[in-house]
């Protein structure tokens, strides 16, 4: 198959990535559903076992699958994979929804009154805004834990930053374009900030490292200075202080 | 305890083991050795299982003593080693008694090298691995680079031969092969023709995340941004400079730029090892073949650390050793 064949391919097809990985890619747009059937296809694909499958990184509209060569080879991997596709049965997967505390405005919300002022709010009109929509979380990249999130209200949306701050910390509640962001390591940034979470999304010494994965949905709770506190006292002892409702 | 003591650290010194899988999903990448085949070599020659971890030192090696005997091996390409001033060979093991001083200089013709010692570097494991992630701070020495006065836990070095390789291993010449890549359609016959005419300079713009090449501009008619997805070791970044980016160990998971093509995983560590101002091409080859020649590459490794050579002792050299 030529370069040129393969873009004129209708979805769902299958990228070759090297000689262990191949993409399954499901659209070429962001869209919720989308982005679920390729969470669904992930479950599915785990529960099938199937030997030589080594990896899955779910993204926006594809996923991407690692294998061994030497135990399943990516030809005939492809045809497993078209074939669970067409099976009904990977539509949805169920997902977990979790609030996340968020500490809007002060240093780590740096971006708050300007961002307020930029689109004709008062900071606490922008604050419920933030806070009252669902999110989801399309794929973790870019950095350990890091959580891409759609479901931005549109008056949100805004453009990046021309030239990036050189340190955001972690927990800094982001808006970069459409999406929203919470940082899970400490690291330069374009993306603007209103708040921030006492949650950590990454610690390597937790049990369960990762707080978020591909699929689940997030809302965001103002919580005011105790209560951040509190939770900042609770998250350095080790504890994960949220409740996941799965369904 | 034994430990590795750092007198001088060459600009890129890491702790490194064979990386740390299966976090992809959460944006972590696997690290580990920019060229494994050299740094198994390493760790076998001196009596280390395949999971231990070593050093990977990129140009320059850097010096070292130990606090107990131990065997090492440095292996990865042409380096000056020495002990207290004597040469010693590469892609063998030696003996390094305390009070004497292992030195390894500037590579010539290969990039990246590395250090085995006998017990392994013992520093924590973070997420299942030793593995130093400059990006991410993780695992090594506080997932940062190594530098002089530093001092390293080593593993219990278990009594055994010193060992040598059979045979020099030659590193292939020619075209870089690579596979079409995921975003293959988004460039025209013509870019195509383009990138595989070549050629394409290796830059010192390089690092363990990624490998930037100078070339024939290479344009995507459809655009440089695409709906972001997962990446791979060897994936060929197109940006809107037009000028490529190999995607190396540390990489980021995920990338919004398209990928003309994924280089072929045995030719990876290969065009890692190329020094920088070097001409590269790059020759396409189907995803089967590249499947053909990961499985033989992995053959040919395990037949090369099952050949090892016993190696008469070396007469010492320090003092204290000789009295």
């Amino acid at each position: 198959m030529t370069a040129l064949q393969l873009a004129s391919l209708p979805f769902p097809r299958i990228a070759a990535c090297g000689d262990h990985a191949l993409a399954v890619e499901l659209s070429d747009v962001i869209d919720e559903a989308v982005n679920a059937r390729v969470v669904a296809l992930a479950h599915a694909l785990t529960a099938q076992a199937i030997a030589g499958v080594v990896e899955m990184v779910p993204t926006y509209r594809s996923l991407l699958v690692l294998y061994d060569p030497a135990v399943v080879r990516g030809r005939e991997l492809s045809v497993r994979l078209l074939d669970l596709l067409a099976e009904e049965t990977v539509r949805d997967a169920p997902g977990r929804q979790v609030t996340v505390p968020v500490s809007y405005g002060g240093e780590a919300g740096i971006d708050l009154d300007e961002l307020a002022d930029l689109k004709g709010m008062t900071p606490a009109d922008l604050v419920a805004l933030h806070s009252s929509a669902q999110y989801r979380v399309y794929m973790i990249g870019f950095a350990p834990g890091f959580a891409y999130l759609g479901g931005l209200p549109d008056r949100l949306h805004t453009p990046r930053l021309a030239v990036p701050r050189q340190r955001i910390e972690a927990g800094a509640i982001g808006i970069g374009g459409m999406q929203a962001s919470i940082n899970s390591v400490a690291g330069p940034s374009g993306w603007r900030f209103i708040g921030r979470t006492p949650l950590r999304l990454f610690d390597p010494s937790r049990a369960e490292p990762f707080l978020l994965r591909a699929g689940d949905r997030v809302r965001f709770r103002a919580v005011d200075a105790a209560e951040a506190k509190d939770l900042d006292a609770a998250v350095a002892k080790g504890e994960t202080p949220v409740e996941w409702e799965i369904g | 305890m034994n430990s590795l003591h750092i007198l001088e650290a060459g600009p890129m010194l890491t702790v490194q083991d064979l990386g740390r899988p299966g976090y992809l999903r959460f944006g972590v990448s696997g690290a580990g050795p920019m060229d494994r085949s050299s740094m198994r070599l390493a760790n076998h020659l001196v009596g280390n299982e395949d999971t231990q971890a070593a050093l990977e030192f990129a140009s320059v090696g850097g010096a070292f003593t130990v606090e107990t005997d131990v065997r090492f091996a440095v292996c990865g390409g042409s380096v000056a080693i020495t002990i207290d001033g004597t040469p010693r060979h590469g892609w063998e093991s030696h003996r390094l008694y305390p009070g004497e001083t292992l030195r390894i200089g500037a590579m010539r013709g290969a990039v990246w090298g590395y250090l085995a010692i006998s017990g392994g570097i013992d520093t924590p494991c973070v997420l299942g691995s030793r593995s130093t992630h400059l990006r991410s701070g993780l695992g090594g020495l506080n997932g940062r680079r190594l530098a002089a006065g530093d001092q390293l836990p080593l593993g219990v070095s278990r009594a055994g031969p010193l060992l040598a390789l059979r045979h020099a291993v030659p590193r292939s010449p020619g075209a870089i092969r690579v596979v079409p890549g995921p975003q293959a359609g988004h460039f025209d016959a013509r870019t195509w023709a383009e990138f595989l005419e070549g050629p394409f300079r290796v830059t010192p713009d390089r690092d363990r995340m990624a490998q930037l090449l100078e070339g024939p501009q290479i344009r995507a008619f459809a655009g440089h941004d695409i709906v972001s997805d997962g990446t791979v070791s060897g994936s060929i970044q197109i940006p809107s400079s037009g000028r490529p980016i190999v995607l190396m160990a540390e990489r980021q998971t995920t990338g919004g730029y398209p990928k003309i093509a994924t280089v072929a995983s045995f030719d990876l560590p290969r065009l890692a090892q190329i020094p920088s101002g070097s001409l590269i091409r790059f020759r396409v080859i189907s995803q089967d073949h590249a499947e053909d020649l990961a499985i033989a590459r992995s053959r040919h490794d395990a037949q090369l650390l099952a050949d090892l050579d016993l190696k008469p002792e070396e007469p010492t050299i320090s003092r204290q050793s000789q009295s």
